[in-house]
């Protein structure tokens, strides 16, 4: 027994004691900023280069679309007049699709709009929010790190936030992967016994755009067409802190009108 | 010569590959297979070529470091072949995905169904929602239809159980659902940095695995070299991967026998390692760390002295619950002869990695095939002989242990080594890969033995790149595992083989 109280012991203190406070290494890549100056002449290294056309270069504007991005950072690496940055901002989900488009020449945080979410969503969900995870092809990386939000060191359960087994006491479906031709089906179901009102997170970057699998003729990503996505959280994989936090904004968000 | 011998990590002209005929093809493939106990087969597929399919089977020899290459081509007529499963079964998994690809009816097949639902199958008539379960009727039996889409935040896939009360009498185990075109997006994908992103999508569990056998491919194929301090820096990537995703396997079977404490310890325990990865390439999960050619993220002095300080502390944390896990009674009764599988059914699947292991078979491929710095640095597999879940949760913690000091043992290499110079990123659009080529990597990732295999056509361009994750040979030992047991020990039987959804559908 007194094994067991040394355990509890040496690990026993709240690891991330304030979720939007943490600070992640400067290596790691979140938001990148596009700096305001001059390209090289005819240089398109950036977009030439970008694994998954993230990139977009007209005349000299540069921007990137993070909901397409798998954070390699060749673009920085390649980039001959150090014009885009990665920093280590990690606050980077939104609940629009346009907000994820990082412009040349803006250093802001990715815009989250209030006014875009829907009244119920506070009101029913803003104490306490069941979450049915759906994997549609996902590669188990962006999975793990939706389980590491419920470990002690993240502990979204804090704000009663956590994954449930059943769609029926679902508040609403979180999917991860480009969504397979073969799991199209399956993820209709569990969507329809999710009882209403009900929410959908895109988790990552393959559920987001399709990422690196965007052309593959093995996906069916009709389902997205038919429905509003309340958040976008994207990463590769996806980072438990841009996760939790990006829940909390949805819902405690309340919207003026 | 009827075959040709290479060792781990290397590749010859495409040509040099004697071509067989069918009947000699078996001959010698049977011959390996059932004379040789220390043979397995790591790869066997077939592709598109000259109008007509080109048949390779890849098998290591573990007690010499000798992979053989077989070949046989035949042309599109041929639809009917004989099985050779029916006598050497580990070879059932690769004849079914020929025949789920091509179309191939292989005589005398015991188990001839879909393997992934392709969608490049030769019969798109077959669909994942009519898979032909085997049945057993009875009055005391009834099924169990679990998934694709599980209780918990996983991967989907479905368990379809015949129980006989509470006893499993038999599980059938249908994938395919994870199905996303990997393989064929390695050829659809023409730069390099988009086949490194999708290497490290296949399991994005295993990204240094995968991103290693990649890498070797590529640089077989490129001509180019891996330096002794690239090989010790990989060589630390996958035993740090090895020990984050063991700990976690541990946290959740912790879980599965409702062991609190340890659950949680184990699962705050893969943070410190997990985070350590994004010190150092700025990934959780080691994504970018391993690219073809250069290392992108020198192990810098204050970054070796962060792993050894994280280690050390991880290490006394890791001891402390580990004796008090594997000592506790309830925990103890509850992994002991569950699931348990026997060195004979493990041989006859083909099983490789920890669900070997834990069999008493001697198979690893850091010892018998080594590459990187294990040629240099012998590393001592572990190997229990139960069977059972205990054997699969004291082997991951034996191997977290092992891997803690062989990694000390190359920071030390590391640091003797000094600083070296080291090459620039190769200028990857630059690049071409050699023409009429293949290449193989076999890389022991934490799974288990990974294999790819590339090739390359006239004009040097990826003809065929196969990937082959450890979880297809061996989620049929999940299936064998579970049968006799209770069906409530399923899951803690599934989370001890945590085998992979998405790397068997790629």
């Amino acid at each position: 027994m007194f094994e067991t109280f040394n355990i509890l012991k040496r690990n026993g203190s709240q690891f991330i004691p304030d979720i939007s406070s943490p600070t992640l290494p400067p290596i790691f890549r979140g938001r990148p900023i596009i700096e305001a100056k001059p390209c090289e002449e005819n240089c398109r290294a950036c977009e030439e280069n970008c694994p998954t056309d993230a990139i977009t270069r007209e005349n000299q504007n540069v921007s990137l679309d993070l909901g397409k991005c798998v954070f390699c950072g060749d673009c920085q690496l390649l980039c001959p007049t150090d014009k885009i940055k990665f920093t280590n901002d990690y606050k980077i989900a939104t609940n629009k699709r346009e907000s994820l488009i990082v412009h040349e020449g803006e250093n802001h945080s990715i815009v989250f709009d209030p006014d875009d979410v829907r009244n119920e969503i506070h009101s029913f969900f803003g104490q306490s929010l069941k979450l049915r995870q759906v994997s549609a092809g996902g590669d188990n990386a962006d999975e793990n790190e939706l389980n590491a939000c419920i470990n002690v060191n993240f502990d979204m359960g804090r704000f009663g936030i956590d994954w449930v087994a059943s769609p029926r006491h679902a508040d609403g479906i979180v999917i991860t992967g480009p969504i397979t031709q073969n799991m199209a089906e399956p993820l209709q179901i569990c969507y329809d016994a999710v009882p209403n009102p009900k929410i959908i997170i895109l988790a990552g970057t393959h559920a987001i755009s399709g990422g690196i699998f965007a052309s593959s003729s093995a996906l069916n990503r009709s389902f997205l067409d038919k429905y509003k996505i309340d958040l976008y959280v994207p990463g590769f994989p996806l980072h438990p802190l841009t996760f939790i936090n990006g829940i909390l904004n949805l819902i405690k968000a309340k919207s003026k009108s | 010569m009827n075959w040709i011998e290479l060792h781990n990590n290397a590749s010859a002209p495409l040509h040099d590959i004697p071509v067989l005929s069918y009947e000699k093809f078996c001959a010698y493939v049977a011959e390996f297979l059932n004379q040789n106990d220390s043979c397995h087969c790591v790869s066997y597929y077939a592709f598109p070529y000259n109008n007509g399919l080109k048949f390779i089977a890849c098998i290591a020899d573990d007690s010499d470091g000798i992979i053989y290459i077989l070949s046989h081509e035949q042309p599109k007529s041929v639809t009917k072949l004989a099985s050779l499963s029916k006598d050497i079964f580990e070879l059932h998994i690769f004849e079914r995905e020929i025949h789920e690809n091509f179309g191939i009816d292989f005589i005398g097949h015991p188990w001839l169904k879909p393997v992934r639902y392709a969608h490049n199958r030769a019969n798109l008539e077959n669909e994942i929602k009519n898979y032909p379960f085997f049945k057993i009727t009875g009055e005391a039996l009834h099924q169990v239809g679990v998934g694709p889409i599980h209780a918990g935040v996983i991967e989907p896939g479905h368990f379809r159980f015949i129980c006989n009360g509470e006893n499993v009498l038999h599980l059938e185990i249908q994938l395919g659902y994870q199905h996303k075109g990997i393989e064929r997006l390695f050829l659809e994908k023409s730069k390099l940095i988009q086949r490194a992103i999708l290497a490290e999508s296949i399991a994005g569990d295993t990204v240094v695995g995968h991103s290693l056998a990649f890498a070797h491919n590529m640089e077989q194929l490129l001509g180019l070299s891996e330096s002794k301090q690239l090989a010790i820096i990989r060589s630390i990537a996958l035993e740090l991967e090895r020990i984050a995703v063991h700990i976690g396997d541990l946290s959740a079977m912790c879980l599965d026998v409702a062991y609190q404490l340890g659950s949680s310890v184990f699962g705050s325990l893969r943070t410190p390692v997990i985070n350590y990865f994004q010190w150092w390439c700025g990934n959780r999960f080691a994504r970018t760390l391993i690219r073809p050619g250069y290392n992108p993220y020198p192990l810098e002095k204050e970054l070796i002295e962060r792993l050894k300080k994280m280690l050390d502390e991880f290490e006394i944390k890791f001891d402390e619950i580990s004796k008090k896990t594997f000592t506790l009674p309830s925990v103890l009764s509850r992994f002991e002869k569950t699931g348990q599988v026997t060195a004979q059914q493990m041989k006859l699947i083909g099983a490789v990695g920890i669900p070997a292991r834990i069999t008493g078979i001697r198979r690893d491929i850091r010892t018998s095939h080594p590459s990187m710095y294990y040629t240099e640095l012998k590393y001592q597999p572990v190997i229990m002989d139960s069977g059972d879940v205990y054997a699969h949760g004291r082997l991951k913690s034996h191997e977290i242990s092992r891997s803690i000091s062989y990694i000390r043992r190359l920071l030390g290499k590391l640091e003797e080594l000094g600083k070296q110079q080291e090459p620039d990123r190769p200028n990857y659009p630059q690049l071409k890969l050699k023409k009429n080529y293949f290449s193989i990597d076999l890389v022991e990732g934490w799974r288990g033995e990974i294999c790819h295999t590339a090739i390359t056509d006239q004009d040097g361009n990826l003809m065929h790149y196969k990937v082959k994750d450890p979880s297809m040979h061996n989620w049929l030992g999940l299936a064998l595992a579970v049968r006799n047991n209770e069906i409530s020990d399923f899951p803690i039987c599934n989370k001890s083989f945590d085998l992979s959804y998405c790397g068997h559908d790629l």
